[in-house]
């Protein structure tokens, strides 16, 4: 019996395809996520619009409101850590936790390495911005890869930057030749073994989620027609005026995102969705997507 | 090469894979969303995936009930793997108000290893076939209680994770996961 092998740990993220992963804060928010459909929840401290709005050093959550979710849900509980942090990734493990998001929206603990991911039994999720970067970090171990997207802005338009651009770069390699791979590695600063696998496979290694400013049942539906396996949603839901009627509407946007007439169904009614921050008023320097390289 | 068309359960989870595999095996595959694209189809196939999701999203349109008829009709059979064997179950134990089809006289302990460390892989012996099938376990469930008639296919540890009712089969491990098509042919056997 082998435990903690890349199948397993790449199997349990293909398990999440087609679903929506919630970012909660407590037990009662996991189990509204649990009832509305989530096939797994986030557990974090703050949401990402918090985080912008107080500002400050935002960390792993106490371990005592991951037990509280732990035993509140029946779904699985991913938690973050962040960038570079093994000792949160350890302890997340020790907690049970099912899976780690090193991730870009806690403020990083190592501006220049990312955790070595190997060396955990518990599999991680990282976030990319281009294909170079996504295989950097299914390098270091990473079973599964999302966008960065602009987290707690409420905005989409970054996540579908980063969504083609991976993609893209994926169908670039497919139209190269094999003489050619070694220098795309080479600009792409990734490792020539997985650049020969997409140009093989035509896809990455590991389950790609849509993550980073998802807000309504349309933008979730949008993410997968662009080719995304599933969709992370972290404040579109509780920052939002009715979070149990946009969780539930978001979650069936993902299964029927190929049906219109379900999509108007469900989107009509929400209530207010939360207050959207248009990127181009941001200041660079408040821009979560730009942790890690 | 089989002439039957064979659903997979679209829902929520890695049904990508069990269309992967079975077009592999020269069968037409119909993703399976709504109780209308149950028509044409002599099997269906429930992922993995998340139970509770998977349940809530099949009440919607109704297509527990759509498979609930046309397995009592005879004309349908039924795959569930690990989130999918979870679905088929009449018991999940500890989870009564869970929404599932229950159509399997089985009682089902979800999470039975524990959380996602302690997920393993393994060979193991399945009666009918002449190798060791190498077995995916992901936060799987193991059947703790069979009904009359069901045969049991597979035991890992004295644990019951592989069995068969008539038409309906439920493993709790990811045959989809391994790219070895022997348990998918011994599904598709069961389809006419």
């Amino acid at each position: 019996m082998e435990k903690g092998t890349l199948r397993v740990k790449m199997g349990f993220a293909e398990m999440f395809k087609g679903g929506v992963i919630m970012d909660v804060t407590n037990a009662e928010q996991a189990r509204i996520a649990e009832e509305a459909g989530a096939c797994a929840v986030m557990a974090l401290e703050r949401v990402p619009a918090d985080i912008r709005v107080q500002g400050g050093v935002a960390r792993m959550s106490d371990p005592k409101v991951i037990k509280e979710i732990i035993k509140t849900v029946s779904i699985p509980v991913m938690a973050k850590a962040r960038i570079g942090h093994f000792v949160e990734a350890q302890v997340l493990e020790a907690l049970g936790v099912d899976f780690i998001d090193e991730s870009e929206v806690l403020t990083p603990a190592d501006e220049e390495h990312h955790i070595d991911k190997h060396a955990f039994k518990v599999p991680f999720v990282c976030g990319a911005r281009e294909l170079g970067e996504a295989l950097r970090r299914i390098g270091e171990g990473a079973s599964m890869i999302r966008t960065k997207g602009e987290a707690g802005t409420g905005n989409v338009v970054e996540a579908v930057r980063h969504a083609r651009a991976v993609l893209r770069g994926i169908r670039k390699i497919q139209s190269l030749r094999e003489d050619e791979l070694m220098t795309e590695a080479k600009e792409l600063k990734a490792p020539y073994e997985l650049v020969r696998y997409i140009h093989q496979n035509g896809k990455l290694p590991v389950v790609n989620f849509a993550a980073g400013g998802v807000a309504t049942p349309a933008d979730a539906a949008l993410m997968m027609h662009l080719g995304l396996d599933g969709v992370f949603v972290g404040s579109g839901i509780f920052k939002s005026g009715d979070p149990k009627k946009r969780a539930k509407a978001i979650v069936r946007a993902v299964t029927h995102y190929n049906d219109p007439e379900i999509l108007a169904e469900v989107s009509e009614d929400l209530g207010e969705p939360m207050v959207g921050i248009n990127l181009d008023f941001l200041p660079e320097e408040e821009k979560l997507a730009k942790r890690g390289w | 090469m089989w002439g039957v068309k064979i659903g997979v359960l679209a829902l929520q989870g890695d049904f990508r894979e069990h269309k992967l595999m079975l077009q592999g095996l020269g069968v037409e595959v119909v993703e399976v969303r709504k109780p209308q694209h149950l028509r044409e189809v002599a099997g269906l196939i429930v992922p993995g995936g998340e139970s509770t999701t998977i349940g809530k999203l099949a009440k919607e349109y109704d297509l527990d009930k759509a498979v609930r008829r046309r397995v009592e009709e005879g004309s349908l059979a039924v795959w569930g793997t690990c989130a999918g064997a979870i679905w088929l179950a009449k018991e999940i134990i500890g989870y009564p108000d869970q929404l599932k089809a229950g159509i399997l006289d089985i009682s089902i302990h979800r999470n039975a290893f524990g959380r996602q460390v302690e997920s393993f892989e393994e060979d193991l012996e399945v009666k009918g076939l002449d190798r060791p099938f190498h077995a995916v376990f992901i936060r799987a469930p193991v059947i703790q209680k069979t009904g009359p008639g069901l045969e049991v296919l597979a035991k890992k540890g004295g644990q019951v994770v592989f069995v068969r009712q008539g038409k309906i089969l439920a493993s709790s491990f990811h045959p989809e996961l391994t790219g070895d098509p022997r348990l998918h042919s011994m599904f598709l056997g069961l389809c006419d």
